[in-house]
């Protein structure tokens, strides 16, 4: 299990933004948002898209992105919390797309501002890890809806025991 | 104060159900969010994918076991393992 490095940053005048919406979003707008102020000496940044899709699906490639509203954001405030108690993180920023998509689209963004990078990188792939197994959103490409991957949950399982334990899993236990 | 559970179902299984939501009176034997998924399960047809290995649970918007405690007034989910991101 990883550890920082240094002491936690006091937690005066850190951000946490979370963002659950239709309509696409600007990195630009949301990196300037992350890389504010003096203390942020490393930000970092990912986008998720919308690639083709696997299966050839009749009448054009739309996607549904189904979500259960009342979870969302308190899942991702937990899965950022949870970083913050790993890494001595400044501002996170997390928004993430509903509703119709198409391949080219942008699906998610999840942004991490520290002092320095390591903390940065490895917050933002927790933090990416952990939404896809435990948000609570469902994507369906035409008429079919997309499996879970095994490689998405064995990357959550790699950042050690941080987890909610599910139902169905008694290696977690 | 509400003696029922409220239940959501979410995705393909949603759709294999016919049905996105209900509202249920537990009897008294029910006392785990696994006890309800093997009631709900028990109803026979398309029920029984709710008891299926792949699902999912959530009490009060919380992943959870099936292990968990539920009472009246609490909000159940059974929904596919989630695909976002």
């Amino acid at each position: 299990m990883k550890w920082p490095s240094s002491p936690p940053l006091p937690a005066a005048d850190v951000n946490t933004f979370i963002e659950v919406q239709e309509q696409d979003f600007s990195h630009a707008e949301l990196y300037r948002a992350l890389a504010h102020g003096t203390q942020a000496g490393a930000v970092v940044t990912f986008t998720g898209r919308v690639r083709d899709f696997v299966e050839a699906t009749p009448g054009g490639q739309s996607m549904w992105l189904e979500h259960y509203p009342a979870m969302t954001e308190k899942t991702l405030n937990n899965i950022i919390e949870r970083a913050r108690e790993r890494w001595p993180i400044l501002d996170v920023s997390v928004v993430h797309r509903i509703g119709k998509l198409h391949p080219g689209d942008q699906i998610v963004f999840v942004g991490v501002s520290s002092a320095h990078r390591k903390a940065a990188f490895a917050a933002s792939e927790f933090i990416m890890d952990f939404l896809k197994t435990e948000a609570p959103f469902w994507k369906k490409e035409g008429a079919h809806w997309v499996d879970a991957k095994a490689s998405d949950s064995q990357a959550a399982a790699d950042w050690g025991n941080t987890s909610i334990t599910l139902n169905n899993d008694p290696a977690t236990d | 104060m509400s003696n029922s559970i409220t239940i959501l179902y979410f995705a393909g299984l949603a759709e294999q159900l016919g049905t996105r939501a209900e509202t249920y009176t537990p009897a008294t034997e029910v006392k785990t969010a696994g006890d309800l998924q093997a009631v709900i399960s028990q109803r026979g047809g398309a029920w029984a994918a709710v008891g299926s290995e792949q699902t999912r649970i959530a009490v009060n918007q919380t992943l959870c076991k099936a292990s968990a405690p539920v009472k009246a007034g609490d909000e159940v989910a059974f929904f596919p393992p989630v695909t976002g991101g």
